[in-house]
């Protein structure tokens, strides 16, 4: 056993590696290390910044949890549906994944008090609180993300609309993040249960940041470990073989006494399209959860078809149950066995032979661009026609009928209906060449075995093409 | 050679995209549609059009106050419970269009949409075509 295998929580980054292939990943070009601009070092390096940004994040979403259970039952009226749903989860998928990868967690205020008491402190270490018990192994992996995910897409119409039940969506989420706090060690809710840490986790790994050990040889000399002892998610920098794990709090790299890590710009995709060393069938899972309730938001929320929308809010009733059925159907089984068809398809044209679960493994990664891409594109149909009702909310944020911005305010809705489709056609496009591409690099010259996975991609396109611009 | 590929790539993409489609030859007429609005629907939700065609949709409201505005015809009507609001004007813009309802009528709201469609949907042809270009051409492009 190797030092870094001696480390047990690395079963969930790769355990089947040498420090001789780590070694080689890391020798790769093309990255611009944020960390050594001299002038950004020291935003970096103070916790204050990001403690800030933290804290003002914590007040605007505790201001939506108050604004949700007190203010306006009319969603459009109200600061908790608007600030929710239409800024910070646009922002989100437009901005924080696309161009930060995991960027939101580092800022994320929802593990903000369970960090304080489990710490015992606000900016460095005390006497912290809780019983810091190991996560259970078996319930490792994103598996409880994806289900997290599904279960707040049975809900989603009335979620996204309920002024009352976001709020109480925000206060549970809270609940359980200082719960699992101070129950588990490191960050478990993170890590394991967020459904939006699941999101951005997945696709984080197209993103164009990384943070990376930069030399390892220097840490496998280094005895004290001590950016796993800072990392408040228990992750070991030397393992990362991809973004999906690191919430990029930054503590490991101001804890390296060896200045050995980078915090670095790289090109767009850069983690998929390499095979994987592990069956990671959980990921493959949550990228097809992505995709099949991007499909079925898309109809939900943009289709014309009214029973639909009325099915998907109407929680308890046989239509929802159908409508529940239908959806768990598309994202349990009718999905995940078109896409292992296709794996396996190409899998009996092909001369390399794997094992199912890894080649549905490898292949998921094509899932990634396409689906992040299916997202933004739903996203800009979804958000940017309410945009102008950001402004509306922060004139009255209870809809009690203030008039903060100025007497006679009324709301704005830009004209997005003549560039929205283009670009909607325009990034599918895009996410479908990205995707093409992965499935070529993980195929090399065995062209045939990439046939019926860009089928399977071509189909989604099409389907994402039909509901969104159709 | 690969900045030719690329450049064929692109190119081809760009032709797709701008060639101009002939419309099917179609006498304007005139169309009527009445169109029940209640929460969270619209009954018919898909209505089709030639290009040119003179359109009156007559809105009626079953329930609460609605409304009825089309994307990129700049046209919406109000309507109260029970009453009728009349559009009429000239669909002069070829594509698919969504309507939306202006009037907050419950949670479902901003979700409360339906579709216009003026002859043939040009943009989605032409993305399945894109399509089955980025899969073929891109494969061509990238190989080594």
């Amino acid at each position: 056993m190797n030092p870094l295998q001696e480390i047990t929580w690395l079963d969930k980054a790769t355990i089947n590696e040498t420090q001789g292939s780590l070694h080689t990943a890391r020798r790769v070009s093309g990255r611009l290390n944020l960390y050594r601009i001299p002038w950004l070092r020291p935003v970096f390096e103070s916790r204050w910044p990001q403690f800030l940004v933290r804290l003002l994040a914590l007040v605007g979403f505790v201001f939506a949890i108050v604004a949700g259970l007190f203010g306006s039952v009319i969603g459009s009226h109200n600061f908790a549906i608007i600030f929710v749903w239409i800024a910070w989860w646009s922002a989100f998928k437009l901005v924080f994944i696309p161009f930060g990868g995991r960027a939101w967690c580092s800022i994320c205020p929802i593990t903000l008090p369970g960090d304080w008491l489990q710490q015992g402190g606000i900016l460095s270490k005390g006497h912290g609180l809780g019983l810091n018990l190991r996560w259970p192994k078996r319930l490792k992996g994103s598996w409880l993300q994806s289900s997290a995910f599904l279960l707040i897409g049975l809900f989603s119409a009335l979620t996204l609309t309920d002024p009352r039940l976001t709020g109480w969506v925000f206060v549970a989420l809270f609940g359980l993040a200082i719960g699992l706090s101070l129950v588990f060690e490191h960050r478990a809710f993170c890590s394991y249960i967020c459904p939006i840490g699941g999101f951005s986790g997945i696709y984080a790994q197209t993103a164009p940041v990384e943070l990376r050990v930069i030399d390892i040889e220097i840490c496998a000399k280094h005895s004290d470990k001590s950016c796993y002892h800072a990392c408040p998610w228990g992750l070991y920098p030397v393992a990362f073989r991809d973004n999906a794990a690191c919430g990029l709090c930054l503590e490991c790299l101001r804890a390296c006494p060896r200045d050995n890590l980078a915090l670095s710009l790289r090109p767009f995709g850069t983690d998929i399209g390499k095979p994987r060393t592990a069956n990671r069938l959980d990921e493959a899972f949550l990228a097809l959860v992505m995709l099949g309730s991007a499909l079925v938001f898309a109809a939900v929320f943009v289709g014309p078809w009214g029973w639909l929308k009325s099915a998907a809010f109407a929680v308890g009733s046989l239509q929802w149950m159908a409508y529940s059925a239908s959806f768990l159907s598309l994202n349990l089984l009718i999905l995940p066995g078109l896409f292992a068809l296709a794996v396996w398809l190409g899998q009996r044209t092909s001369r390399v032979k794997l094992p199912l679960k890894r080649e549905v493994a490898n292949q998921s990664q094509a899932l990634l661009p396409l689906g992040l891409m299916a997202w933004i594109a739903f996203t800009v149909s979804f958000a940017f026609p309410k945009l102008g009702y950001i402004l509306g909310v922060l004139n009255d944020p209870f809809g009690w009928g203030w008039k903060l911005l100025g007497a006679g305010y009324t709301f704005w809705s830009p004209d997005v209906s003549g560039f929205s489709p283009v670009l909607q056609v325009i990034l599918l496009l895009i996410g479908l060449f990205l995707s093409a591409n992965v499935t070529r690099r993980l195929a090399g010259s065995d062209f045939r075995r990439t046939v019926p996975i860009l089928a399977f991609c071509l189909a989604f396109s099409l389907g994402m093409f039909w509901l969104l611009v159709g | 050679m690969r900045w030719l590929r690329w450049a064929v790539f692109v190119g081809l993409m760009l032709v797709v995209w701008f060639t101009p489609i002939p419309a099917a030859a179609t006498t304007p007429t005139e169309r009527s549609f009445r169109i029940n609005a209640s929460r969270f629907e619209y009954s018919p939700a898909i209505l089709a059009v030639n290009p040119g065609d003179k359109v009156t949709i007559e809105l009626i409201s079953t329930d609460v106050v609605h409304g009825l505005a089309i994307d990129g015809y700049n046209l919406a009507a109000t309507v109260d419970p029970g009453q009728t609001a009349r559009l009429t004007f000239v669909a002069d813009r070829q594509g698919s269009f969504r309507f939306r309802c202006t009037v907050t009528c419950g949670n479902l709201h901003p979700f409360m949409i339906g579709k216009l469609n003026v002859g043939q949907n040009t943009l989605l042809w032409r993305a399945v075509a894109l399509s089955g270009w980025v899969l073929v051409g891109g494969a061509w492009v990238l190989k080594k």
